[in-house]
């Protein structure tokens, strides 16, 4: 995606880079400014939302790379990333929501097994979902100690978005103990659930 | 007082017992209601006065009208510049109006101060403590208000610390023993601890975890939202600063945004800055010890984590 932001002075580049991003699942916006000040923020702003970022100037245009990570494998040519981008777009993302440390309301001990389960399979699904959030409980599945860490670790680096509550993770006294992805508030899960085509809860 | 040291006020000596102190700032709006623009710049306008240890007296209005503005806009500005400028103690006799095409509002103000009662910003001695009176951010927050990034209680807290005059110190000025003062605008921060460090031939030691500033504006300065002045100012002073790798990129961002109506930034001896703050500390509830002055080093300003 490409915004042109020439003539616009801050912190309306920011802003509307901002928004172009939430509303792509993943993949490379390109910003055109001219403004260095534009420039700068941008990286900031990319920064915060985990994105990668460059530029380059040409003839006093500045062109921004901010590339939302973790989609593509490293080595994937270049037109798989794109091509599985556009299924995104067609399809809408897929997000997994797991609210709990166990899967199902009967035995705990059976629980945790599906869970560990549930997730091992979803790493093996064609499809991966855009983003999985871990919240309530759920959230000790993402820290030192999970026997789930492995499978989370292969989605993400096979593209997931992997996100996990941080007031959850301040209530039991981990937020020092995430292993995977990255900490995340509830505007993130309430913005990925709304954009979501699908919502599976194990 | 001359022009080589970057003073907030003109001061001209009158007689052993007045010394006349003449300022003007005038700028564009930088909040949405017009009656609370007015008061912002008129709190700015004055403060000038305040930071040399002086009292307003009068006051002009200098004021740049858009053809197109609606006259009750126009009326509103003026009104929150009168209503400032009266709580000031002090009198709008008059003024300029002209077009423009941006609207632009503020105010010459002339006011005195007794000799032994001037404050300059080259009076800071070793061993003094920095205190500065305002938190920190408005210039981040500006910005982020007209993206519409602010919530209303973020809202207040700026409206309500841009508003409020600096006026407290044309009493401190009489009770405490204060060496140096000055008012943080533009430049920032660290831009105003430069000008007090080099003009009194010493460096300023800010320790960043002390420095207040207002809810919100380390997440904005990390998300981006941040002015064109703030760069600039670092900019201006990158040469003459070292700031420690340990302060976070946001807090010194922070450090480096341009204030309006900012508060003072007061240079005194440690024993009369413990008195000092706890007198003013439930009136300036942000107010506090942020570093100190010591000897000239190889840059005029240090920031410790």
């Amino acid at each position: 995606m490409i915004i042109d932001v020439k003539g616009e002075v801050c912190p309306v580049p920011v802003i509307k880079a901002k928004k172009a991003l939430k509303e792509m699942p993943f993949g490379t916006l390109e910003v055109l400014t001219d403004s260095d000040v534009a420039v700068k923020n941008l990286e900031k702003m990319a920064r915060t939302e985990n994105c990668l970022f460059s530029f380059k100037e040409e003839e006093n245009i500045f062109h921004v790379f901010i590339k939302k990570e973790g989609k593509e494998n490293a080595g994937q040519l270049k037109e798989e990333d794109e091509k599985s981008h556009e299924e995104h777009v067609v399809k809408g993302p897929k997000v997994v929501a797991i609210a709990s440390d166990r899967m199902g309301s009967g035995d705990r001990k059976l629980g945790k097994i599906l869970i560990k389960g549930f997730i091992f399979a979803l790493t093996q699904m064609d499809e991966l979902p855009a983003s999985v959030l871990f919240y309530n409980s759920g959230a000790h599945l993402t820290v030192e100690g999970s026997s789930s860490i492995d499978d989370i670790k292969t989605l993400e680096a096979a593209g997931a978005e992997i996100l996990t509550c941080g007031t959850c993770l301040d209530h039991y006294g981990i937020a020092d103990k995430l292993e995977v992805g990255s900490v995340t508030n509830m505007y993130e899960i309430v913005d990925r659930m709304s954009k979501a085509q699908s919502i599976i809860r194990p | 007082m001359g022009f080589d040291k970057a003073d907030d006020a003109s001061a001209y000596m009158i007689d052993e017992e007045k010394v006349l102190l003449q300022t003007v700032d005038i700028f564009p709006p930088v909040v949405d209601d017009p009656y609370i623009f007015g008061q912002i710049a008129a709190a700015n306008a004055v403060s000038d006065i305040y930071a040399m240890g002086g009292k307003p007296l009068l006051a002009m209005n200098i004021f740049c009208c858009p053809e197109d503005m609606p006259e009750e806009i126009a009326g509103e500005i003026l009104r929150g510049g009168y209503d400032k400028i009266n709580e000031a103690g002090a009198m709008i006799t008059g003024g300029h109006t002209i077009k423009d095409k941006e609207p632009k509002y503020g105010l010459a103000v002339t006011g005195f101060v007794h000799p032994r009662n001037l404050l300059t910003n080259r009076g800071a001695k070793e061993g003094d403590i920095i205190i500065l009176t305002k938190p920190l951010g408005t210039g981040i927050l500006t910005t982020a208000a007209k993206a519409g990034l602010l919530g209303s209680a973020e809202t207040e807290e700026m409206i309500k610390s841009m508003t409020s005059l600096n006026d407290f110190i044309t009493e401190a000025v009489c009770e405490y023993d204060i060496n140096a003062c000055t008012d943080v605008t533009g430049f920032g921060l660290l831009g105003h601890c430069y000008e007090m460090a080099e003009a009194s031939g010493l460096t300023a030691v800010i320790k960043s975890k002390k420095v207040p500033y207002m809810k919100n504006a380390l997440e904005l300065a990390k998300a981006g939202i941040i002015p064109a002045g703030a760069y600039a100012n670092i900019e201006h002073i990158k040469c003459r600063s070292k700031i420690s790798p340990h302060v976070p990129e946001e807090m010194s961002d922070v450090m480096h945004d341009p204030q309006t109506s900012g508060g003072l930034l007061i240079s005194m001896p440690q024993k009369e800055a413990e008195k000092f703050l706890a007198s003013i500390k439930k009136s300036l509830p942000y107010s506090c010890a942020i570093g100190s002055f010591s000897p000239k080093k190889d840059v005029d300003i240090i920031v410790e984590a």
